[in-house]
């Protein structure tokens, strides 16, 4: 099913659009991005307790609903179509694939049902200030301490840091190998701290461990493997995500090219409009199109002659070069409005900055899609 | 006049600074000195200010000023725009009433085009200008008028004929914005500042002589307001901070220029700053990371060349060719600039392209530069604008059809007010 969507998917995806045009259009999300938390708790409860998305891709075992990434990848798309501020991606998306994909049984008997409920929040700390998402990247490290673990080192753009209670955190094993850990975030030797993120509705921390008892995820051999893996997965829901907002984008930009008038006619009317609609059509339909074939190839990397990472950071970068032309286009289509802080315009086009770069730029996605091409 | 060479304009200037610059005096006495000099604005006529040089000596002039460390007369704002207006179009008595206190500072201006419902289309301004009991009455709205909030006098454009053609309906007023028929509402930008304004008129008033050019001329008096306005927006203009030397004049300089240039503090970030980006890879650790040269290169590129062609074409301009279609090259090009350093900023960023303020390692000029951007393609003429222009005016490709321009004016399309 690379190539379609199932009938169950189509309902999945046009009942959270339903749902989030109900309950979370932008008149609410500019509400919530002032509140302290910054996400809207009811709305978040609804949605892990009705429409069960805080579970989609966690194992019934663990208390989750045991669908795949295209269903998690559906559910980021819409989210990303609303702009909907919520713990979704940090915790389902980041933290509890990191879970799944390092953790014994046990730690996954202990820790994904809470996070499939809605009720915990989790968080994923990885790159470090400056730094990147590849695992080379990574310096905080990780000492035992009588058959447990010892953090120490400093994380940065931790997506919803602040509002975690659990955090999995990504460091070096003494023998240099890749550990995932799990601790709550109260915990002693933990300290955290908002930043001040340029998108008011993607929160970010920046998290220091000074010594923290943790827990590793898996034994030391899981680390390493499983990060690939997050990051793909991770990669493949951003992809969508900004495929949902650059759609969104584009769909009202014509909207109000349509309804505006200059020189006595419809601005929609002047070729150089149409030219500008058509190629942000092509390219958003392109980078779905990536988007959806890394999500699929997921579920079922079978069929593909390319491995999950090469398609994974192809469909990222891919989606981040999408999401900020389009939002670029979007503005200059509204023109001094389109610039004001009034229009919602602005809020797409700051989450377009944001995801440009986050889980790593575009340059950083071609040049690992190209060391993983199968040639 | 004009056969001196630039030697003895050099000589002259710097005898005339000798004689009277001292930066204990105050800035208006010593900016209204300057003023009847002629040395405030030397390509100016004699008989308004100047000294009837060509106006490739201002930038000579004001070398000498620059080296002598002396103020010259306020040319921030919105201000050089109502000064070439009323010098090209303006009766004496809007020369006498506006220029001195348009060179001195004491007085600040902006300019009310735009309109919710037109704002490419200019000429398709809406605010009315009815003629009653011997004077104008203004009804209206304006929008994205910077410094507005600010302003002692306006550049207003205004209906006076429904029933002419779009272009030949319009008038162009002086207006007093110190008065109660004249309302300012600031807009918050998508970056937080609020420089521009929605500007409202009910029962406003220009008396009957503040009227610049003829009855249904205004479009013509607006042009060249627009024609200085894209030609300083070619993002190589100097962003003035004030200088740090110690003295009065210094002083009250900084202060003025702290207030006019509030709303355009964001301004040099909307370029898209090609001057921060080596240094900026340097300090963020990506100078040695190619892709991010190969941006960094691109943005430098544009951005000199962008310099390059401004420069030529003011020579040109120095050499006495008639002002031409420069401005709109200047101005398309700024946008280009203004886009390839975003991208090559966000590339040397990184993931601090997330950050603002304090957090995005470079006290927040990044993301500034990040979200102020998009402006530079908008504002002063749409980039689309731009590409018409010159593909019309420049190429002398064939015009659009138009359906706006052969009909009475109040049987245009237009959009709803509201
Ligand atoms: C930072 C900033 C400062 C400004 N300062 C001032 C100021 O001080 N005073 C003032 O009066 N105004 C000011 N403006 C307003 C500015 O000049 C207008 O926003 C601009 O001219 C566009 O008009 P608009 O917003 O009505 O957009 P519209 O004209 O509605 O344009 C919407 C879109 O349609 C396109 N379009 C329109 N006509 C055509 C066409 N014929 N062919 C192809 N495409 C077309 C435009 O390019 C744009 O993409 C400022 C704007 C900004 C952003």
């Amino acid at each position: 099913m690379k190539f379609s969507f199932s009938e169950e998917q189509t309902e999945f995806r046009n009942m959270l659009r339903r749902f989030l045009r109900d309950r979370s259009p932008t008149t609410e999300v500019r509400r919530v991005i002032e509140t302290e938390a910054g996400y809207d708790p009811e709305v978040w409860r609804v949605m892990a307790e009705d429409l069960g998305v805080a579970a989609i891709h966690i194992p019934e075992a663990y208390g989750g609903a045991g669908f795949g990434i295209s269903e998690l990848a559906i559910a980021a798309e819409e989210a990303g179509r609303a702009l909907l501020p919520s713990p979704f991606f940090g915790s389902t998306v980041l933290a509890a694939t990191a879970i799944a994909e390092a953790g014994t049984d046990a730690q996954k008997q202990a820790l994904l049902p809470g996070i499939a409920a809605g009720g915990t929040i989790a968080a994923l700390a990885a790159a470090e200030p400056r730094g990147g998402w590849n695992a080379g990247a990574f310096t905080a490290t990780a000492s035992p301490d009588n058959g447990s673990w010892r953090l120490s080192g400093r994380k940065s753009y931790v997506l919803d840091g602040m509002i975690a209670d659990l955090v999995v955190a990504a460091a070096r094993l003494p023998e240099g190998g890749l550990g995932l850990f799990s601790l709550p975030t109260d915990s002693a030797g933990l300290a955290r701290r908002a930043l001040r993120s340029m998108d008011p509705t993607r929160r970010l921390a920046e998290i220091t461990f000074d010594g923290a008892p943790a827990v590793l995820l898996g034994g030391p051999a899981a680390g390493g493997p499983a990060w690939e893996r997050v990051l793909d997965i991770a990669a493949i829901c951003l992809a969508g995500e900004m495929v949902g907002g650059a759609e969104r984008l584009r769909e009202d930009a014509l909207e109000y090219v349509s309804m505006r008038i200059q020189f006595g006619r419809s601005i929609a009317s002047f070729q150089v409009t149409k030219h500008k609609a058509a190629d942000m059509l092509l390219e958003v339909e392109l980078a779905k199109a990536a988007a959806y074939y890394a999500a699929a190839a997921a579920d079922d990397d079978e069929e593909s002659d390319q491995p999950l990472a090469a398609l994974a950071s192809l469909a990222k970068a891919a989606a981040a070069d999408t999401y900020m032309q389009t939002a670029v286009h979007a503005v200059q289509m509204h023109g001094g409005i389109g610039f004001t802080h009034d229009n919602d315009t602005q809020l797409w086009f700051k989450r377009a900055k944001a995801s440009e770069v986050f889980l790593g730029s575009a340059a950083d996605h071609r040049e690992r899609m190209l060391q993983q091409w199968n040639a | 006049m004009t056969d001196l060479t630039e030697d003895d304009i050099r000589t002259a200037v710097r005898a005339w600074l000798v004689e009277n610059w001292d930066p204990e005096q105050g800035l208006v006495a010593w900016r209204n000195m300057l003023i009847e000099s002629g040395w405030g604005m030397p390509h100016w006529p004699q008989e308004w200010y100047g000294r009837g040089l060509p106006v490739g000596m201002t930038p000579v002039v004001e070398e000498e000023f620059d080296k002598r460390g002396a103020v010259g007369v306020a040319k921030l704002g919105i201000r050089t725009l109502a000064a070439a207006t009323i010098l090209e179009h303006g009766t004496d008595l809007h020369k006498q009433r506006f220029l001195r206190g348009i060179l001195t500072g004491e007085e600040s201006w902006c300019q009310l085009f735009s309109e919710p419902g037109s704002g490419s289309d200019l000429a398709g301004a809406a605010t009315r200008a009815d003629f009653r009991d011997g004077k104008w009455i203004i009804n209206g709205q304006k929008v994205w008028n910077t410094s507005a909030h600010r302003a002692d006098f306006g550049l207003l454009l205004a209906r006076t004929d429904w029933d002419a053609v779009k272009h030949k309906g319009l008038s162009y007023f002086l207006l007093d914005m110190r008065q109660p028929g004249v309302e300012v509402h600031q807009l918050r930008q998508m970056n937080d500042h609020a420089s521009f304004n929605q500007v409202f008129f009910t029962d406003a008033v220009v008396e009957p002589e503040y009227r610049i050019g003829e009855l249904g001329e205004g479009w013509k008096v607006a042009t060249t307001t627009l024609m200085h306005e894209r030609r300083g927006a070619d993002g190589v203009r100097r962003y003035d901070t004030g200088s740090d030397r110690q003295g009065r004049i210094y002083e009250e300089e900084r202060a003025e220029v702290a207030t006019v240039m509030e709303p355009y503090i964001w301004y040099p970030q909307r370029t898209g700053r090609a001057d921060l980006l080596v240094e900026r890879a340097k300090a963020a650790g990506r100078w040695d990371d190619p892709a991010v040269r190969q941006e960094v290169a691109k943005a430098l590129t544009l951005a000199r060349s962008a310099e390059w062609t401004a420069r030529r074409a003011r020579e040109a301009q120095q050499a006495g060719r008639p002002q031409g279609p420069e401005g709109s090259i200047g101005k398309l090009a700024a946008s280009m600039v203004a886009r390839a350093c975003a991208k090559a900023h966000t590339m040397i960023a990184g993931p601090d392209a997330m950050l603002s303020g304090a957090d995005d390692g470079a006290d927040g000029v990044v993301a500034e530069i990040l979200v102020s951007t998009p402006a530079i393609s908008i504002a002063g003429g749409t980039d689309e604008i731009q590409r018409n222009i010159i593909s019309e005016r420049i190429l002398s490709m064939p015009k659009e059809a138009r359906h706006d321009a052969d009909r009475p004016f109040r049987e245009v399309p237009r959009n709803q007010a509201g």
